[in-house]
């Protein structure tokens, strides 16, 4: 098996672009994502601040979004695409359906996370005469961060495997690749090789996400 | 004047099954510095009557008065400054998990808007006061029960309360531990002169530390007085019930 240096040069391109693609999509997926979650999870029936109107609009506006599959989702709005980035195809282009993609799902997670925290660690702070602003950040947020950080990493996973699936419309990256070798060119080997990195990317993040939040929990020593 | 007055506290909860009534008309006074005690089996209201007082629950009508200032007229903003006057803890201790033991004392400081640093500071003599300076640095979850009590004492102390509400903060504790903690209690009512509200249901904690006790069944104040006396001649029922339940534990406790 003898590989050509370009080929080589080509899926180090891969890499960085799906990398960068993961990193600023899942980050802007979080600047959206976790205002959505808190909101969910404050207004919600058990919250802190429970706002029954509220809430429902947001849960429903959510979960319209997480139904659109997400291949649609990227034709969907390659005019929104268009008018932010200037083009519909390349890496920095994919960054747009990938983080509005992210960001219900992250929604989702940040409340599941902060409804975990124990009520009891919530009364208790509103006893001291905490605002909500302030329960949310010195306690929601404080207590439950192990389960966000799983969260990130549970991301960021997604986030990649959605990544690959843009390079149906050359969203760039290693997905890009696979597609453009394997499904148009019959190159099995370099689509098999580009699996085996994305594999590996997702056990690589998976491992680094995992291992720090073990040792960030002060629950159990 | 008392310095706390609940005046005709009534709380219905609302649920499929139509309204039911957790507290019905209660009425009673406590007086600066004193221990006083609420009893009850579980489901007597003693936990919902105890958070009418700092309105973590609503009464549905009636008021509570400390010196003498109505808590219900009060806005959130007020009702806020004023919890910061009335400290409580709880029979799970409430402690935050992923905050250090000096962190979580500091917690009542910051949210008063006091900088970390100098929270922290403070913090420390407090966990000298509850005989526990050497936790500073530790995680709840490396503390005993009665280890997990002190933090949380410390953390009512370091927002210099006038009133404490204790909801069954020994119950989770073995006797010795519950005897240790009642003991710590009474020293920092004595040495502050914080005023104790305590919930419980056992009449050894009753016996042990309060002055003054009041029987709780079914939503409504049954008896109301001193510890000698409810001791030597109890009037209800309700209280001869408990007096008897503390008999029988103790004759289990001895075979």
């Amino acid at each position: 098996m003898n590989i050509d240096p370009k080929v080589v040069e080509m899926l180090l391109e891969g890499i960085r672009d799906t990398l960068f693609m993961v990193l600023v999509s899942t980050a802007a997926g979080y600047a959206l994502g976790l205002p959505l979650g808190v909101l969910l999870a404050v207004s919600g029936k058990d919250g802190i601040h429970p706002r029954p109107v509220l809430y429902r609009v947001f849960d429903i506006i959510t979960n319209i979004l997480r139904s659109v599959p997400f291949l649609i989702l990227l034709i969907l709005i390659i005019p929104l695409t268009r008018f932010i980035v200037g083009k519909s195809y390349g890496p920095e282009a994919t960054i747009v359906p990938l983080t509005l993609a992210a960001a219900p799902f992250i929604g989702r997670m940040v409340e599941s996370s902060l409804k975990e925290v124990d009520p009891g660690v919530i009364e208790a702070a509103q006893s001291m005469g905490a605002t909500d602003g302030q329960i949310i950040v010195k306690v929601l947020l404080g207590e439950a961060r192990i389960s966000l950080l799983v969260g990130v990493t549970i991301s960021m996973g997604t986030v990649l495997g959605y990544s690959a699936m843009a390079g149906v419309i050359g969203g760039g990256g290693l997905g890009d690749i696979a597609i453009r070798y394997g499904y148009y060119r019959y190159d099995t080997q370099i689509m098999i090789i580009t699996v085996v990195i994305l594999v590996a990317l997702v056990q690589v993040l998976q491992f680094i996400g995992m291992r720090l939040a073990a040792h960030l929990d002060k629950r159990k020593k | 004047m008392a310095f706390l007055r609940a005046e005709h506290l009534c709380k219905e909860f609302v649920s499929d099954d139509g309204k039911i009534s957790a507290l019905s008309d209660i009425s009673f006074e406590v007086e600066k510095g004193e221990i006083f005690g609420i009893i009850g089996l579980s489901g007597a209201g003693k936990s919902t009557l105890v958070r009418c007082i700092n309105r973590l629950e609503e009464p549905t009508s009636g008021c509570v008065y400390i010196k003498d200032r109505n808590i219900n007229e009060l806005s959130d903003k007020q009702l806020r400054t004023e919890r910061r006057r009335i400290g409580m803890i709880f029979q799970h201790f409430n402690l935050l998990m992923q905050r250090s033991v000096l962190d979580n004392v500091a917690l009542p400081l910051e949210i008063a808007g006091v900088r970390k640093k100098e929270a922290r500071e403070k913090a420390r003599g407090y966990l000298d006061a509850v005989g526990i300076p050497d936790k500073a640095s530790a995680f709840p979850s490396q503390l005993s029960g009665g280890q997990k009590q002190r933090v949380a004492i410390a953390r009512v102390l370091a927002s210099d309360p006038e009133l404490l509400l204790c909801d069954e903060a020994t119950s989770a504790l073995d006797p010795q531990t519950t005897r240790q903690i009642l003991s710590l209690l009474r020293d920092i009512n004595k040495k502050y002169g914080i005023t104790i509200i305590i919930i419980t249901h056992a009449m050894t904690v009753v016996q042990e530390i309060c002055d003054r006790v009041a029987v709780l069944e079914g939503g409504r104040l049954m008896e109301m007085n001193t510890v000698k006396e409810l001791f030597a001649h109890p009037q209800t029922k309700a209280a001869k019930r408990l007096l008897l339940i503390q008999d029988n534990n103790e004759e289990e406790a001895v075979l």
